[in-house]
């Protein structure tokens, strides 16, 4: 029986073509699906890494990410600008941009935290919901404000690491250190969630406030520390896609979109949840744009409504005692 | 009673009699007209099309109200009536458009409403204003559909739709010997896009009947990322790669395929690319194939009324006018021919909307994009000559050059009256004179 053999658009494969012409030309568009899904994928977890931490530690549903995804990315793209303009060394400004834009994010998501969220905690979820809603829209008109309405090109960090190529393609080097970065991300929020002393406080308020709270545990500075860090991955996010994109408003929008389709995916509050959920969502997205791009946008709720269906918690979300 | 009455049978007199004379007599220096005027201040095209289009737009009016346009708009505003511009936001979407246009008819009292670049706009304001019958002058929207599909009387655009871009384009590369035995597409998945990507292909069918297309992508607007688009596309190895992508997603996908070699391996081919040129610079790779929607910006020909707008624009806003700059000032001269047609007729006083409309429908009048005929939708929609070119970046003025220019006239790239833009192209593009 003959095997079933995808081809990428354009290969063509006569009918006496040898079977390993058709391994070589299957295995080809396989490793080029699992690259840039990969890439996308490691884009997908930075973004939502954040965003499912916050669910974790303080059962919000934070819309206000992706203002802060968008906000690092422009303080990225001016960080970067001014760089140029004082002929530095991309690489300096390629490390500035980042601990420029982690750096506004945990000021920013502190004050946030301590000046308007703590008002609200106690009342209904949808309350909150509503409140990061608000944050959001006053980011996206604050970030009109400061840098108008033109796109921003700050391209020179994406030609730091050159070029790679994998057979007759060429892939940006930059995009291919999202892989690394994104790995290294998850496995340090993961380290000081489990390995550490803080990340066990974090993990005993995760799992019961009150209980912690009444063994000394200071609830409101874990709640400040882990909603600001939660921006801080989401500007750190905007800040590492600015190169490769021209930014500009708008940008927040799609992203909340498919960080909550990660997030529910892999179960809100779960790292490795987020994990699995961009590795899945990427491969799938890029299959489907090498295979059936008409379906493009369907996989990823397709995803998303199946997990749903089989567990509805999502893949990784742990079975919670009921409180009695 | 008597004198009463009397006293009264005069004043009606004297007031029939002052009636009479002001409705003869021309317009005063005091009249204004007021214009409303919607182009996108913010969101994605903002940059792109809405600014520069308000800049055109606060450009052009500022110089009508001087008279200091050439011949033959060199009268002072319109018709000597000074326009008042109030200028709102495109962005928000179809169902705010449809509000804030009765606003502007009802609240603000604008005598015509002239703007609108989003296809999807266009589609969803046009019917309210035939239903107020007041005056709509639609100034871009790519979309075929507003007169193909709909009859108005009260609505006009006043540019060509997006077939004359993709049938020129075509055009262009049988002209220069382009190979392309196969293409691949790559279009925003909107109406846009899609109307693009369909008139494109289909014209490719005709002009080319052996290319076959390969990969054919249709990401969503606004997606910014293309990794993994640009791997197919390069997968494909495709002779000619064809794109309506514009803005920031344009600008994002040269940025990303310009590095993975893709411009190396396929001739670029973009529907609508000249206003990222100045934004992208020594990015854009050289040999590029582009139109920009018209005989436009660095495409322009030298004429009076360019030898005015170019310089002129460039002095005033800090940078070269583009399409969306072009297209609203086109816009505004139609409005100004058809109401001084208008007045003309009637004497000198401010015309009606009817009077407009009588004037506007089946006008043509001179640019500085070239001669505007609205031959089209029952004399309600515009066809125009337009220009396609490549790229060169010159390193010495630091911006990116257009070389290799080609003209087609509206005829040679335009359906001709009566028939559907698509059924035209697929039925082999009959009646086109192309010069």
């Amino acid at each position: 029986m003959e095997p079933v053999i995808w081809l990428a658009k354009g290969e063509t494969m006569a009918p006496n073509d040898g079977s390993w012409k058709r391994v070589f030309l299957s295995m080809n568009l396989f490793l080029t699906i699992v690259i840039d899904g990969l890439i996308e994928a490691s884009w997908l977890f930075v973004v939502a890494l954040g965003l499912t931490l916050v669910f974790g530690v303080l059962k919000i549903l934070n819309i206000a990410h992706g203002g802060f995804y968008a906000l690092g990315a422009y303080i990225a793209a001016t960080v970067v600008t001014l760089f140029a303009a004082k002929g530095l060394p991309p690489a300096l400004g390629f490390a500035a941009m980042l601990l420029a834009a982690a750096f506004v994010a945990l000021a920013v998501g502190v004050m946030l935290e301590r000046g308007l969220l703590k008002m609200f905690y106690g009342r209904d979820e949808v309350v909150l919901l509503l409140v990061t809603y608000a944050v959001f829209l006053l980011l996206e008109d604050i970030t009109k404000l400061i840098w108008g309405v033109n796109p921003i090109l700050a391209t020179q960090p994406y030609e730091l690491f050159g070029n790679v190529s994998f057979g007759k393609l060429f892939y940006v080097g930059y995009d291919l250190v999202l892989i690394p970065v994104a790995i290294a991300s998850g496995l340090a929020v993961w380290f000081g969630l489990n390995r550490t002393v803080t990340g066990k406080i974090v993990s005993a308020v995760i799992h019961n406030p009150e209980i912690s709270a009444s063994m000394g545990v200071k609830i409101n500075r874990i709640y400040a520390f882990a909603f600001a860090f939660g921006l801080m991955l989401a500007a750190f996010a905007g800040a590492l896609t600015a190169p490769k994109i021209s930014v500009q408003p708008g940008l927040s929008s799609d992203v909340i979109i498919l960080s909550f389709a990660i997030v529910v995916i892999g179960g809100l509050g779960s790292v490795e949840g987020a994990a699995v959920g961009a590795i899945l969502v990427g491969l799938a997205r890029a299959a489907s744009v090498h295979i059936f791009p008409q379906g493009e946008l369907f996989v990823i709720y397709l995803i998303m409504a199946v997990v749903l269906m089989i567990r509805p918690e999502g893949l990784f979300q742990r079975e919670t005692a009921r409180r009695i | 009673m008597h004198t009463l009455s009397a006293h009264k049978g005069r004043i009606a007199l004297a007031a029939a009699a002052a009636a009479l004379t002001i409705s003869t007599v021309p317009v005063s220096a005091q009249e204004t007209f007021k214009l409303g005027i919607v182009t996108f201040l913010s969101g994605p095209a903002a940059e792109s099309f809405g600014v520069p289009a308000r800049n055109g737009a606060t450009f052009t009016i500022d110089e009508l109200n001087k008279g200091s346009v050439p011949a033959p708009h060199n009268k002072v505003g319109f018709g000597g009536m000074k326009i008042e511009p109030i200028i709102i936001d495109e962005n928000g979407g179809a169902t705010k458009q449809v509000q804030e246009l009765r606003n502007l008819y009802q609240r603000d009292n604008v005598d015509a409403v002239l703007g609108y670049i989003s296809s999807g706009d266009c589609l969803a304001v046009s019917p309210i204003a035939e239903e107020l019958k007041k005056l709509l002058v639609l100034m871009d929207c790519g979309t075929p559909r507003i007169f193909e599909e709909a009859k108005y009387n009260y609505v006009f655009r006043t540019a060509s739709h997006a077939t004359m871009d993709n049938v020129a384009l075509i055009r262009y590369m049988k002209a220069k010997n382009i190979k392309m035995e196969t293409f691949s597409a790559i279009n925003q998945d909107y109406a846009w896009g899609q109307d693009s990507r369909a008139d494109f292909v289909a014209a490719a069918g005709q002009i080319f009947p052996n290319a076959k297309l390969g990969t054919d992508l249709l990401p969503k607007f606004g997606a910014g990322q293309y990794g993994t688009e640009i791997s197919a596309l390069v997968g494909a190895g495709s002779d000619v790669v064809y794109s309506s992508l514009w803005g920031g997603d344009l600008q994002a996908f040269v940025l990303q395929s310009a590095p993975r070699g893709l411009p190396k391996r396929s001739q670029l081919v973009f529907s609508a690319a000249d206003h990222v040129l100045p934004a992208l610079g020594d990015k854009m790779p050289d040999g590029t194939i582009i139109g920009a929607r018209g005989a436009y910006g660095l495409m322009s020909r030298k004429s009076v009324l360019n030898d005015w707008f170019f310089p002129g624009f460039e002095k005033a806003i800090g940078a070269y006018p583009v399409q969306a700059a072009y297209r609203i000032n086109q816009s505004i001269l139609g409005l100004k021919n058809a109401i001084e047609k208008a007045m003309e007729k009637n004497g000198g006083k401010k015309p009606t909307t009817d009077e407009i409309v009588a004037a506007m429908t089946g006008s043509q009048w001179e640019s500085p994009g070239g001669l505007i005929k609205m031959t089209l939708g029952d004399g309600h929609q515009a066809t125009q000559p337009i220009g396609i070119s490549r790229t060169k970046y010159n390193p010495e003025k630091k911006r990116v050059d257009l070389v290799d220019i080609q003209y087609f006239n509206a005829e040679c790239v335009n359906p001709p009256p009566g028939i559907k833009s698509l059924d035209w192209i697929k039925g082999g593009m009959q009646g086109a004179k192309c010069e």
